[in-house]
């Protein structure tokens, strides 16, 4: 059975595409699937930060299309996920240096050999995004409960319908406390808005920032309460149906708690 | 209105602002992103006006506006004269009212106005616009107005971009 | 709908003869950073001031600044009809709904970002700068013709940047790319404790690496949120920690040196205490 294509994008820069995707990425790789992530941000690159592998990196996206090196031998396999790979962009400014249609092909030869294909895509609207989603079959929309967030994944939305792509949404750092104060758009506000389905909310954190600057997916800290939101989130995408966590707003004891934990 | 009562009771939460406030800004934005149901919206309403009054269709001009509290549409419609009555008598119908529904129970007759095409009422259009649109009509808030203006003089045909069937462009 | 007159600035302003106004990109390379807030917050900052300030949204297809500044129920034309001669600059300049030496030109929504002129561009920035004080240009994110447009008229550049590797990477790349262009760093949502805790990289790594010279730095403040929410730029609070960040900002952009550069420090114990009970900072 051939890969599912999956472009991860949000239209708003900053909202979370890569962490998403190589969080996502590594938790479906963590159950068992092969799973390869795609590096569409031509020019400024950081999925391969986000995984650390930013020094293992030989071949990239646009040597494999002008033929100057085979797939495999672009393909950085993670260290501490077996089935897991990761194909990256290149650094030159020229998002024109890939066509459409290369980007389909190179997916498709992808596609025979693996499970799963996250496709990180640029922010924007532009050429680089419809690069990103040429070989795409699905997508995943990730936006914050914040208006200019939602207004460009509503435009996105609107091209990935343009394009008969099915997608669905994943809502990134949401603040529970600042929901129930109604100082935050509440997760079913974001939804109703943008009239999508939802796949995943993921609550801010700081540890997202130390696990990026790291280099470290958040799903190889077992205990971490993020982790086990992207193992939800891959489940979903296999069809599973499971329950939202619930993020509970820390009660008055709660807060004095985590008050004397941080100091 | 609607301000001056957010204003005097408890100010609403800022989040409620927000959903209201993108509301109203993805429906300008979905409008302006099809021009085609915008012309359709036009050369419909265009339509039924002219089934009442001549009007001069190549200065109809139906755009919409953002307010602060709703997304309006503006109609520009030239009239240039009455029509006739229509043939069997009857007197011609003014403006506001909406086509009566043929008479029942009489034999033979002909009722005054025969409706040939499908009706389309102007409520029907503008639901028609904002499903079309795809945004929910928020409880309690007005629905879109239409507005007669004072009729502008024609502007010149854009250079390049510009959506069709518009004497001036709308947001976006 | 609002009717605005863009002919004349506030009585008390000095007007010089052949004064131009300065135009300031404000970019970083990186999405989601804060370009548009800190746009829109510098601007409203130097308004309060006194200067007659332009905001310009350069982000074709995806603008924001409009909505960022509650202005986006009186746009009612775009960069896009100006340059391409549909309507005047005047029709298309948006007054702010509080300071009237503040206005706003929005970006075209449903157009590409390749549609833009660059010389067209750079002629409409020139002609900003003849009105204004200040021409602030948010720039979209990326380094490529979006950029390019939105850095064509410029004089100075203000580069923003969060304290994360990508972000700083991102900026790195656009500072390359502005050349000889004279170019400052704001720091954006600072977070004193994890800096602390080594889990955050400080001002000092920042710089270390960009070596730009420092012009501001903010801490992470959540009630930013509220502001964006409401469409009230928080430079105007004059409560705020935040907003009194941005109108240092202002003064040191204007010229005073005087105004040192704050490093936000982690709250006190009681200034701890007091958040948790009094709700926000």
């Amino acid at each position: 059975m051939s890969a599912r294509r999956i472009v991860v994008t949000s239209g708003k820069g900053g909202v979370g595409k890569t962490t998403t995707t190589a969080n996502l990425g590594a938790a479906l790789a963590q159950r068992g699937h092969r799973v390869v992530l795609v590096d569409a941000d031509i020019g400024l690159r950081n999925l391969d930060l986000v995984l650390g592998v930013e020094k293992r990196i030989v071949f990239d996206l646009v040597e494999v299309v002008e033929g100057r090196c085979q797939l495999r031998q672009a393909l950085i396999k993670d260290k501490r996920f077996p089935s897991l790979a990761m194909l990256p962009a290149a650094q030159t400014r020229d998002k024109g240096a890939v066509s459409e249609l290369q980007m389909t092909e190179v997916i498709e030869e992808l596609a025979e050999t693996c499970d799963y294909i996250l496709i990180d895509c640029p922010a924007g609207i532009e050429h680089g995004f419809r690069t990103a989603i040429a070989g795409a079959r699905e997508a995943i929309v990730v936006t914050t409960p914040e208006v200019s967030a939602i207004r460009d994944a509503d435009r996105v939305i609107g091209k990935l319908h343009e394009r008969g792509l099915p997608l669905r949404l994943v809502v990134n750092r949401v603040r529970p406390e600042m929901v129930k104060s109604g100082d935050m758009m509440s997760v079913d506000d974001v939804c109703e808005i943008l009239s999508a389905d939802l796949l995943g909310i993921v609550p801010d954190d700081e540890e997202i920032i130390d696990t990026t600057n790291r280099g470290e997916p958040i799903v190889l800290d077992a205990v971490s309460r993020l982790g086990s939101v992207y193992e939800k989130i891959a489940r979903r995408l296999e069809g599973e149906i499971v329950p939202f966590t619930q993020f509970d707003a820390p009660g008055f004891f709660g807060r004095l708690k985590t008050f004397w934990k941080a100091g | 209105m609607m301000d001056f009562f957010k204003n005097w009771l408890k100010r609403e939460t800022s989040s409620a602002t927000a959903k209201e406030r993108l509301r109203l800004v993805l429906l300008s934005d979905h409008l302006s992103l099809a021009p085609d149901v915008v012309e359709n919206l036009r050369r419909d309403l265009i339509a039924v006006i002219s089934r009442y009054v001549e009007v001069d269709e190549a200065h109809c001009d139906v755009s919409f506006e953002q307010q602060d509290s709703a997304v309006a549409m503006l109609a520009n419609i030239p009239i240039l004269k009455m029509k006739t009555p229509p043939p069997g008598g009857g007197a011609p119908r003014t403006q506001a009212s909406p086509p009566a529904a043929p008479p029942t129970g009489m034999d033979g007759a002909a009722p005054a106005m025969t409706v040939a095409e499908p009706a389309v009422t102007v409520p029907a259009l503008i639901h028609a616009v904002e499903t079309a649109a795809e945004a929910p009509v928020g409880a309690g808030l007005p629905a879109p107005k239409k507005r007669r203006r004072r009729r502008r003089p024609a502007n010149p045909n854009p250079a390049g971009g510009a959506q069709p069937g518009f004497a001036s462009p709308a947001v976006g | 709908m609002l009717q605005h007159d863009v002919s004349g600035a506030p009585a008390d302003s000095v007007v010089m003869p052949g004064a131009r106004g300065l135009a300031i990109v404000v970019t970083s390379g990186k999405g989601g950073v804060g370009k548009t807030t800190t746009t829109a917050n510098v601007g409203a900052a130097l308004a309060l001031r006194g200067a007659r300030v332009a905001l310009v949204d350069a982000d074709v297809g995806l603008r924001n600044l409009d909505i960022v500044m509650g202005l986006e129920s009186r746009v009612r034309h775009h960069v896009l009809d100006v340059l391409e001669e549909r309507v005047t600059l005047d029709d298309a300049l948006v007054r702010d709904k509080r300071l009237e030496n503040l206005s706003l030109l929005a970006a075209a929504q449903t157009r590409d970002k390749d549609d833009v002129d660059t010389k067209k561009m750079i002629a409409l920035v020139e002609q900003l700068r003849d009105r204004f004080d200040y021409v602030l240009i948010d720039c979209p994110a990326g380094i490529e013709t979006g950029f390019r447009n939105a850095i064509a008229g410029a004089q100075e550049a203000i580069v923003v940047c969060t304290p994360e590797m990508s972000a700083v990477r991102d900026a790195d790349r656009v500072v390359g790319l502005l050349g000889s262009m004279r170019a400052r760093l704001i720091i954006n949502r600072l977070r004193p404790s994890l800096v602390r805790r080594g889990k955050m990289l400080s001002v000092d790594d920042v710089d270390a690496i960009l070596r730009l010279p420092l012009l501001g730095v903010i801490a992470d403040e959540p009630g930013v949120i509220v502001t964006t929410n409401r469409g009230e730029p928080i430079a105007l609070d004059q409560t705020n920690r935040t907003g009194a960040t941005y109108r240092a900002i202002a003064a040191r952009l204007s010229g005073d040196e005087s105004v040192p550069v704050e490093i936000p420090q982690e709250p006190t114990m009681l200034g701890r205490l007091g958040a948790l009970f009094g709700g926000r900072a």
